[in-house]
């Protein structure tokens, strides 16, 4: 009887600390919010600030105006169209090696050392910061590979950059293929090429194109290596175009072309005393992060969608 | 009678040797394609290396490694790492200590208190805002942030690291709460409901349960984001002043090993000039540093990793 008496006693206290502990529960679920927003909520506010400091320039003219001394009259062409041509030069090399990379190490490369040396590089580059790849390429591509501070240059290095982000999301794709699949394909006689490109391969299109648009956003925004191996601020200039009338119908001098890109045209903008200048930088931001935004949206959509619509 | 069945076996087996070739050729050229990895890394090192050494002809290792002036584009030039150093990391605490709490909190939130539908609606925005380009960063630092600060601090300079290093925090609290989400989601049910069946609230499951089981993931994600935030290049650039200053003082201006690589590009500095090499000896500190803190990254990871 006494001890039931110490425990109507206590069940005071004992409810006392259950309401205590349910108020800390509440309490941190509030700061853990608070702290959410917090980050989500200043970034929201540092996009609004772009899109309303860049307003009066969305127009058609600043996109198609050259660079000026005067900021009323400045324009993004070179910008856009540099980055356009480097990002082409960036998907051409760097989609097939760094699809045919994570081929290799996921359903080819044996379990030696050698293997475990790619892989400790691959994961050690994705780490390596995007100024040293500007190094790489000021001491490698520009002078002692004489590509000058051209359109190849800036796309090869920041193919270079994006190269991991390629890989992984390759061999992330392919180990989700079941290996029934492959077992199927050579049960009928295919080659080991014959599963690995008619099935594998195919099958996981959609998770590498996920890790190739994420890339290629990484790429367009990037500036510190393409400032480092020299692009100029000032271009007044188109590069020749790619495409021509006559035969042979394509042109290959715009690789050695001089170039601007537009992280660079807006670093350039924001580095002018003028404020005039600062409201082209802003515009020029906005268009980045939506464009970069709308890249990386759509490529973790298809995921979400691959994901849930796997039908092995 | 032998002689027709030599002919009939012969075209198959000359099909096989061309398959068995065409095999072994794509094998060889995938491989290759991984081979670009390896030399990458081989190639960033050679040339980092071959043309810091040209940089340490001139300059002794000894001076670059203690000095404390930063001058080599000035006359009178002096070569010491120490200003820049000092200027990557106070800048890389300031934005540690503004995204390390936020970030951990937001995640422990995020995996233990936060409805299913409300992971999934946050986790895609988090993974989205570490994509955004950093040069954007710079401008919110330069326009936003430090004249936020300046009506705090009226004698605050345009270019400090204090604003530099805000703003490279909240780049990096998605970083961080990303990651740190994925360690927690990994920690098992089954070690909740054990400590909500011993009558836990969510508060003690999520600190004394769920955090110390995934800590190897965590700190693994805080170390990626010192990483980053030493190599950070856009936002300091921009934000935190070029002129080298030793000092931890976040309120002055003062260049990081980053920011003065941007510096040098920008100008036209002859090849082969000591001024030009100086940029690749700054690019390997700065290639160590990130380096190393990578490589602790891995080893805690492996070493305190929780396996269930």
């Amino acid at each position: 009887m006494e001890h039931r008496a110490s425990v109507i006693e206590n069940l005071g206290e004992v409810r006392a600390m259950i309401k205590r502990h349910k108020r800390n529960d509440l309490l941190f679920a509030g700061l853990g919010l608070l702290c959410l927003m917090l980050g989500l909520v200043t970034l929201m506010l540092l996009f609004w600030q772009l899109i309303a400091d860049g307003y009066p320039k969305f127009t058609l003219d600043f996109l198609t105006e050259f660079p000026s001394r005067h900021a009323s009259r400045a324009g993004l062409l070179s910008a856009w169209t540099g980055s356009l041509l480097v990002m082409t030069v960036t998907f051409v090399t760097a989609v097939p090696i760094g699809v045919a990379a994570g081929l290799y190490l996921e359903e080819y490369a044996p379990k030696n050392w050698f293997t475990d040396l790619i892989e400790i590089n691959v994961s050690n580059l994705a780490g390596v910061p995007s100024i040293i790849y500007g190094l790489l390429a000021l001491g490698l591509f520009v002078y002692m590979l004489g590509f000058g501070q051209s359109i190849l240059t800036a796309g090869l290095t920041l193919a270079l950059l994006i190269l991991p982000i390629v890989i992984v999301s390759t061999r992330e794709a392919i180990r989700a293929i079941p290996v029934s699949i492959r077992e199927a394909a050579y049960g009928v006689g295919a080659t080991k090429w014959q599963v690995v490109y008619d099935h594998v391969f195919k099958y996981s299109y959609g998770g590498i194109l996920t890790g190739v648009i994420i890339g290629m956003s990484r790429a367009l925004g990037e500036t510190a290596p393409i400032i480092t191996i020299g692009a100029l601020t000032f271009i007044a200039f188109l590069p020749p175009a790619p495409i021509t009338a006559e035969p042979p119908f394509l042109n290959f001098e715009w690789l050695s072309s001089g170039f601007t890109v537009m992280p660079i045209q807006m670093f350039n903008w924001l580095s002018r005393p003028d404020h005039a200048f600062h409201i082209n930088a802003a515009a020029t931001g906005a268009l980045i992060i939506v464009v970069t935004l709308l890249m990386n949206g759509a490529a973790i959509w298809m995921r979400y969608k691959i994901r849930k619509n796997i039908k092995w | 009678m032998q002689a027709p069945v030599e002919l009939s076996i012969s075209p198959r087996l000359a099909k096989n040797i061309r398959r068995n070739v065409k095999e072994r050729v794509i094998e060889v050229i995938l491989m290759l394609a991984a081979l670009v990895a390896v030399a990458t890394t081989f190639a960033i090192v050679g040339v980092l290396l071959y043309e810091s050494l040209s940089f340490f002809k001139t300059v002794s290792i000894v001076e670059f490694l203690t000095g404390t002036e930063w001058t080599p584009l000035f006359e009178d030039a002096h070569y010491g790492i120490l200003p820049l150093v000092s200027g990557t990391l106070t800048t890389s605490a300031i934005a540690l200590a503004v995204a390390v709490p936020i970030g951990t909190i937001s995640a422990i939130f995020l995996s233990e208190f936060a409805s299913h539908k409300t992971r999934e609606i946050i986790k895609p925005i988090l993974e989205l805002l570490v994509g955004v380009p950093t040069v954007v960063f710079g401008y919110f630092a330069l326009f936003f942030v430090t004249p936020l600060l300046q009506a705090l601090y009226p004698d605050l300079s345009t270019f400090n690291m204090l604003g530099a290093g805000i703003v490279m925090g909240i780049m990096i609290i998605p970083y961080i709460a990303s990651l740190s989400e994925d360690a927690m989601r990994a920690v098992p049910m089954s070690m909740r409901e054990g400590s909500y069946a011993m009558g836990a609230t969510r508060f003690q499951t999520a600190i004394k349960v769920v955090t110390p089981a995934a800590i190897s993931g965590i700190v693994a994600a805080y170390i990626l984001a010192i990483s980053r935030a030493v190599g950070e290049t856009m936002v300091v650039a921009i934000a935190a002043g070029q002129q080298p200053n030793l000092t931890f003082n976040p309120l002055e201006s003062a260049a990081t090993i980053t920011a003065y690589i941007v510096q040098v590009a920008m100008g036209d500095l002859p090849h082969g000039s000591v001024g030009y090499q100086s940029i690749f000896a700054a690019g390997l500190v700065l290639m160590l540093l990130t380096l190393s803190f990578n490589i602790i990254g891995h080893w805690v990871r492996k070493r305190y990793r929780e396996a269930y």
